[in-house]
């Protein structure tokens, strides 16, 4: 009997290596023509590889939410399939790495992925360790309460109730900004991840979660209904797209490939079909850029 | 620049940040001690105590707590607490998640240290016509704490060190919060900071230990 049940395990597995491997065979077809680079740069070397590892969010709604599919999809996601086309790289050969907020610049230095989309805000002290392309969206930060709030209007109306709670993600861009609007620092509720702020709005330990609107609004479509978004962005979030340090040729070339997608109307394509879906969402125009440095 | 402060830079330029990290670190230690170091004695009480229906809540607290990972248990008291309707600060869950979770070894502790007080003790001080509770409170509990000195201590410094899940429970302050916030939101290098954090603990345990094995020396018991 044993010895049974492992010749059938063995089939199995044998078959589905097989199938493993046609399915890889299948995708090289795809790819087209390798485009031609000036050797010595990241666009030679990835396209050389044929390959390419980027860091991505896995769980943010609209811009990188891993799925049961096992596969991200989000805006994020779309904009650095953008970029691997232009590289010569097709989809199945992006390898998506989970790049949380904390070891996005580590990543980059330790050269784990060659370029990280990831809700990636730009700012200063960020630019010490990596470089960015971009910004590709500008997003704002604003508040989600309940939605039968009526005593939160905007940030301005949280130092009159200081037992009102706001709750960020540790660490985060967001939290430091709102902590200027604040009572006192204990009227803030810091979590590892938005879904746990989310709950908390949920069971009342908090009155409002906030972050960039864009990843609000994708906590505002999986609530049915019982959170809304104030509408009242105070900040303005320049979403990046992070590359090795000093990397000017590879900043150019994504000017390159994101200009020529907004041409195209691949850009706005890559919105509708992800982050522009919730309700509420607004089609972005492609930002301008920073100099690449 | 000296190589050894710029490696400590990220450290060095935050100090204050540390210290205050330090200062809730310690007063959440300091709160879960004591209620720890009560509640425990209550169930260790409870575990020896002659009253069957006692005795099975003590060893069922114990069973519970001790083999559930801390954790889940700050899980259940974070964020299942406001689901059954029951809203604080998370502040004060976490003192009550970590000094739920360490008042069971704290009884285990001390009930090896009741073990290890001489059975002529109790029967002597039930010969003298002490109660219960007289005999638990005046003469074993008392030899028992000495006993039980050195295996508090190490309850005591690993739930110093447990208390740095309470950072990722709402938290915000604390030694291991400090830690995140320099690098996830301040882009420090990861290394670095978290070698500072490993020094604040330090700096809580090793006094800590140092003390507590000066009061070894005073209280323990010659045999």
């Amino acid at each position: 009997m044993r010895s049974t049940q492992r010749v059938t395990l063995s089939v199995a597995v044998v078959a589905a290596l097989s199938l493993a491997a046609c399915g890889d065979g299948g995708s090289d077809a795809e790819s087209g023509p390798a485009p031609s680079f000036s050797p010595g740069t990241t666009m030679a070397k990835i396209a050389e590889r044929g390959s390419v590892k980027v860091g991505t969010k896995f769980d943010q709604p609209g811009f990188g939410l891993k799925g049961l599919d096992g596969k991200p999809a989000g805006f994020d996601v779309e904009i650095a399939k953008l970029v691997a086309k232009k590289l010569g790289v097709s989809d199945k050969k992006i390898e998506f790495v989970e790049a949380p907020s904390k070891v996005r610049e580590e990543y980059l230095q330790q050269s784990k992925v060659d370029f990280v989309v990831a809700t990636y805000t730009i700012n200063d002290k960020r630019k010490e360790r990596v470089s960015f392309a971009g910004p590709y969206y500008v997003a704002g930060q604003d508040l989600m309460v309940k939605s039968d709030e009526t005593v939160l209007t905007g940030p301005d109306s949280l130092k009159g109730h200081p037992e009102k709670k706001v709750c960020s993600v540790t660490g985060s861009t967001p939290a430091e900004t709102i902590a200027g609007y604040l009572a006192s620092p204990s009227q803030l509720v810091l979590f590892d991840v938005y879904s746990k702020c989310a709950d908390a709005l949920r069971t009342g330990q908090v009155s409002a979660v906030t972050t960039d609107n864009s990843i609000l609004l994708g906590l505002v479509g999986e609530s049915k209904g019982s959170f809304k978004i104030l509408n009242n962005t105070f900040s303005k979030e320049p979403y990046g797209i992070g590359i090795t340090k000093g990397d000017t040729a590879f900043c150019e070339f994504i000017h390159g490939t994101l200009t020529e997608a907004a041409g195209s109307g691949d850009y706005e394509k890559a919105w509708k079909d992800t982050a522009g879906t919730i309700e509420g969402a607004q089609t972005p125009q492609l930002p301008t850029f920073e100099s690449c440095s | 620049m000296d190589p050894f402060l710029d490696f400590a830079e990220p450290v060095l330029d935050n100090l204050d940040l540390y210290a205050t990290g330090l200062w809730t670190t310690l007063r959440i230690c300091l709160w879960s001690a004591f209620l720890a170091l009560s509640l425990g004695t209550v169930i260790a009480a409870c575990r020896v105590s002659p009253v069957p229906p006692l005795r099975r809540f003590g060893s069922g607290w114990v069973l519970v707590l001790r083999n559930t990972p801390l954790t889940v248990v700050f899980f259940f008291v974070a964020f299942g607490l406001p689901e059954i309707g029951v809203n604080g600060e998370y502040y004060w869950f976490a003192v009550a998640a970590l000094s739920l979770y360490t008042s069971s070894f704290v009884a285990e502790a001390l009930r090896s240290g009741v073990n290890a007080v001489p059975a002529g003790q109790a029967e002597a001080a039930r010969a003298i016509g002490l109660t219960f509770g007289q005999s638990l409170g005046q003469v074993i509990l008392p030899q028992a704490f000495r006993t039980s000195v050195p295996p508090l201590v190490n309850v005591l410094i690993a739930m110093v060190k447990n208390s740095a899940t309470a950072g990722f429970f709402g938290v915000a302050g604390d030694l291991s919060w400090v830690g995140d916030t320099l690098t996830s939101g301040r882009g420090y290098a990861v290394i670095p900071v978290l070698l500072g954090v490993v020094i604040g603990f330090w700096i809580l345990v090793l006094p800590a230990g140092a003390l507590l094995s000066v009061v070894e020396r005073k209280v323990a018991v010659v045999r």
